[in-house]
């Protein structure tokens, strides 16, 4: 549910949550994202770092800066400013190259199984559709993704599989996911793409930003090789519109 | 030849932190940073150092090659040696080459921070010299045979110095916290229970989460939140109603209730309980919390007193150090 006006919740003395919802929702999320959008733009000083969630924005203040009233008064009139302004932020909007093939994406069968469908059908549906890149969280690079067809929606595993491969393209409870890391997890590995949404070789080391708008292309496993082997050596491999 | 500092032996959980990677949670990133900032910030300063090597109970043994080095340690009350011989818990010492200093758990504190008068040759990631073991970011932690390269060491001082920061007394008063984000998950007997029961720092306690042994906690509205972000001090509650305390190395979100929120200045202290050792909480308001940041930081800010360790801990000799030009100015 999106609350009518946003709740300031204290998380310390130098933590604000500005929540407006209480759900996983594109419509809580984007006012999230306006928000964040706001204070990357322009915070008072004494602002030191936010982070978007699904339906919150945590604000970090160093509060001998700024007041925890002034702190909410700045963000009531920023809020203020976009009232009925509906529109998710402009992100940038990104392809990423994404390889389907059960060989490679190890656990496609059985989530199509469980979904009823083969996995072609998931692989179609699930390259068919834009996500929001809705947060980060639990490791550097793994990206939240809101979007995914209502037919792709999956309960998570009750006990977590293995670690995944790396730059896995993962679904579970409702969501997508890009997980650079190797990591256990309770969700399906349906492909992988050859870019790295985090590389600390590489600058920028994050691609994606919370907001952004994301596709992925299927490609065959041969075509994954060599844009994995490219990824490699540094190359960014996705593709990018609307980048600054 | 290059001046190093050679790690002889190492307990677990010994890591190089500087004040954390900040500015990138927003990709996922953990901060990091010293367990205990207060103490991080008392040897730090007083050797003009960035960052420091946070030790753990576990212990460590360090020794200087290349160069005489000038060292700063503080944190809990570890047991420290020269060579063998006693020296204070915090204090500033100059190690020649082949001279040990061996750090082991002493009276009580769970970390303390060992700083070098030199620039750290290790190169940063994402900004930041932190190590989170989890994330595989920052320098590994510090093992036996491990060798840190040095840059510009500065000249060791003629005698040890005793190292006095006043912002460093513990005291057993109750752990201060915020109630909240959370706490309308809670019925008003499980928010009663937090803050009048003795809890206990719980075995499975490390850089990510303090575990807290006490009551049950209970909740009215299900375990389970929508993730959103986690600042180091909040107090989670999961299924369990064990609820525990997230700490540096925390993921930066997290998904069930925060019932409370541990308050800056009480961070550092709740740090150096060891598993074991016991604890209440007080709530306090927003005002109170940050006059108590306020305070902690002017503290700082005056800086650490210096003084030979003949000289004792009156207040006399102190103020005998000051005049002599043993005061380390914290905001240099």
């Amino acid at each position: 549910m999106q609350y009518e006006s946003p709740r300031f919740l204290d998380q310390g003395e130098a933590a604000l949550v500005v929540e407006f919802g209480d759900a996983v929702d594109a419509g809580i999320n984007a006012r999230v994202l306006a928000l964040d959008r706001a204070l990357q733009r322009d915070a008072p000083p004494g602002v030191r770092e936010t982070t978007p969630t699904y339906r919150s924005l945590l604000v970090h203040y160093e509060p001998l800066q700024i007041s925890r009233g002034d702190l909410v008064a700045w963000i009531e009139s920023v809020i203020a400013r976009s009232a009925g302004d509906e529109a998710i932020p402009d992100g940038a909007r990104w392809t990423l190259p994404c390889c389907y093939d059960p060989a490679i994406a190890e656990d496609i069968r059985e989530a199509a199984s469980l979904l009823n469908m083969t996995p072609g059908e998931l692989a179609a549906r699930h390259a068919g559709a834009d996500y929001r890149a809705y947060m980060y969280g639990f490791a550097p690079g793994w990206c939240y993704l809101g979007g995914l067809p209502p037919a792709l929606a999956i309960p998570r595993r009750l006990t977590p599989r293995g670690p995944t491969p790396e730059n896995a393209v993962l679904i579970g409870g409702g969501l997508s996911l890009v997980a650079t890391n190797s990591m256990p997890t309770g969700w399906y590995v349906v492909g992988r793409t050859p870019e790295w949404l985090f590389s600390l070789t590489r600058e920028p080391p994050f691609l994606v930003s919370p907001g952004d708008v994301v596709r992925f292309a299927p490609v065959d496993a041969t075509t994954f090789a060599a844009l994995e082997a490219r990824a490699a050596k540094g190359e960014i491999v996705a593709r990018c519109e609307s980048c600054e | 030849m290059t001046a190093r500092l050679l790690v002889r032996a190492a307990g677990p959980g010994v890591t190089v932190q500087d004040a954390g990677r900040f500015g990138q949670s927003r990709y996922g990133v953990t901060p990091a940073g010293p367990m205990d900032a207060r103490a991080f910030a008392a040897a730090t300063q007083a050797v003009y150092a960035q960052a420091a090597i946070e030790v753990s109970l576990g212990g460590a043994v360090f020794e200087a090659e290349g160069a005489s080095l000038c060292i700063a340690v503080a944190g809990g009350a570890f047991d420290m040696k020269l060579d063998g011989a006693q020296l204070p818990s915090a204090c500033v010492l100059g190690l020649a080459p082949g001279a040990r200093l061996s750090i082991r758990a002493g009276a009580c504190g769970a970390w303390c921070y060992v700083a070098v008068g030199a620039r750290l040759d290790l190169a940063p990631a994402l900004g930041s010299l932190s190590t989170h073991a989890r994330s595989g970011l920052g320098p590994k932690p510090l093992a036996a045979g491990d060798a840190l390269r040095l840059a510009d060491p500065a000249p060791p001082p003629p005698e040890t110095l005793r190292l006095h920061a006043p912002w460093l007394t513990g005291g057993d008063a109750p752990i201060r916290v915020m109630l909240g984000p959370q706490d309308d998950y809670f019925p008003p007997d499980s928010i009663e229970t937090l803050l009048s029961a003795q809890w206990r720092v719980g075995a499975r306690s490390d850089r990510m989460a303090y575990a807290l042994e006490g009551p049950r906690l209970i909740h009215t509205r299900g375990h389970d939140i929508v993730s959103d972000g986690a600042a180091m001090g909040a107090i989670q509650v999961p299924g369990t109603g064990a609820p525990f305390v997230l700490m540096a190395d925390r993921q930066p979100t997290g998904g069930y209730p925060k019932i409370a929120t541990v308050i800056g200045a009480d961070l550092g202290r709740l740090a150096q309980l060891r598993p074991g050792e016991e604890l209440r909480f007080r709530a306090v308001d927003w005002a109170e919390a940050v006059a108590a940041r306020a305070a902690l930081q002017k503290e700082m800010a005056a800086g650490a007193l210096l003084a030979p360790l003949a000289a004792g801990l009156s207040t006399e000799a102190l103020l005998a150090a000051n005049l002599i030009g043993g005061v380390v100015n914290a905001k240099e």
